[in-house]
């Protein structure tokens, strides 16, 4: 019976060492959090100022970018999965990755052969396990991911594209990222990312949903419209690569925080539960003691 | 009559502003921007920006890969690297 018990009290001390983890787990991914939603505004300003700039030369010029123009008939396709490199973040990276699945399944049903990129090391030991082939890989970052790698990344997605499917490139680049929402709500979201499409004339700067009144003005271009496209929609790139990468790096914290807040929140039940099943043994053993010396003393009554 | 300067980086707004002018090089050259400019876009070379703020003294920043739109005395200097330690300190 004291057996019992024991084994009830070192269980609630192994569960109150989890839940200390979980808990200051919680607390940094929660601070972490912030940081990282602050990250993804900073980040808009950028955003915006390409946006609106691209598509002022998208509505001067009329001469069709190779970034801009869509192919005839596509082959392959370039799919950049986005995952976290640590897991304990509840379904984030395999949300991202079944989303990844999904658009792989209908590219594929189009008659495109999918080449996957993966961001992430959950996204890598995936294709890893199930031996499939990607083109590439980057790890080590993805909660707090620096302009570096999206410029990285974007660069490799556009001379890949620029390349096209007879060339060893890609016809089409798609991005599955985690949209932040709200800090309980994160959804997986599949963006096209090249070909692009610029909205002409109509832009939306102050994100109310309607385009902000007035025309573009007329601007003067150095040296010239296409070339100021040339440089521009590249950047455009990265900055939609940059902006994905931020918006799951917050996903990630979120999710890592509420799953790690449900993982205390259990320990605290298992340890209500071990704590009551260790009282009771405990009466248990006292009432089987008690009842012991009882028959044991009228035993030695009867025998006198 | 004064410029109102906004530079931005990729992953913060670096500084914004007044300012009486700005000078800048351009892919095809060196180029001055005083209020009432017409609207421009430019493709901004690597290298320096010097502007004269209303208030203060004239300040030199460096920039890397970015672009200059000036639209009714609103200029926005993007780049994706910036150092504006002569601005911002």
């Amino acid at each position: 019976m004291a057996a019992q018990t024991r084994i009830y009290r070192q269980r609630i001390r192994s569960v109150q060492a989890t839940k200390k983890i979980t808990r200051a787990m919680e607390l940094i991914a929660a601070s972490r959090v912030v940081k990282a939603r602050k990250r993804v505004e900073e980040s808009t300003p950028y955003a915006l100022a390409l946006t609106r700039a691209c598509s002022a030369v998208a509505t001067n010029s009329n001469t069709d970018h190779p970034l801009t123009t869509e192919r005839v008939d596509p082959k392959r396709a370039a799919v950049l999965i986005c995952t976290s490199d640590r897991g304990l973040a509840g379904a984030y990276s395999v949300n991202a990755i079944k989303k990844a699945a999904e658009l792989i399944e209908r590219l594929n049903n189009e008659g495109k052969e999918v080449v996957a990129y993966l961001v992430g090391r959950k996204a890598v030991s995936y294709y890893r396990f199930r031996r499939r082939d990607f083109a590439k890989e980057w790890t080590g970052f993805t909660d707090g991911p620096d302009f570096e790698v999206a410029k990285e990344i974007g660069d490799e997605l556009t001379a890949q594209f620029i390349a096209g499917s007879e060339e060893g490139g890609v016809d089409e680049v798609h991005i599955v990222y985690t949209r932040f929402v709200s800090m309980v709500t994160q959804e997986p979201q599949v963006v096209r990312l090249l070909p692009l499409e610029v909205v002409e004339g109509e832009i939306d700067t102050d994100g109310d949903g309607k385009p902000d009144s007035g025309p573009l003005p007329l601007y003067e271009f150095e040296p010239s419209a296409d070339e100021v496209l040339d440089a521009l929609l590249p950047k455009y790139v990265t900055a939609r690569i940059y902006n994905a990468l931020l918006q799951s790096a917050a996903s990630e914290l979120a999710a890592r925080q509420r799953a790690m807040k449900s993982a205390t929140d259990n320990a605290e039940d298992l340890i209500k539960t071990y704590t009551r099943l260790a009282n009771q043994a405990r009466q248990a053993e006292i009432t089987q003691e008690i009842s012991e010396i009882v028959g044991g003393a009228s035993a030695l009554a009867d025998a006198s | 009559m004064s410029l109102n300067v906004e530079i931005v980086a990729p992953d913060r707004k670096v500084w914004s502003g007044e300012a009486k002018q700005l000078s800048a090089r351009t892919v095809e050259g060196e180029i001055g921007i005083l209020p009432g400019h017409s609207p421009m876009l430019a493709v901004l070379g690597n290298g320096e920006v010097h502007i004269d703020p209303v208030d203060g003294k004239r300040s030199t920043i460096t920039i890397d890969g970015g672009f200059i739109s000036v639209d009714k005395d609103q200029v926005r200097l993007v780049a994706e690297r910036v150092d504006a330690t002569a601005l911002t300190a």
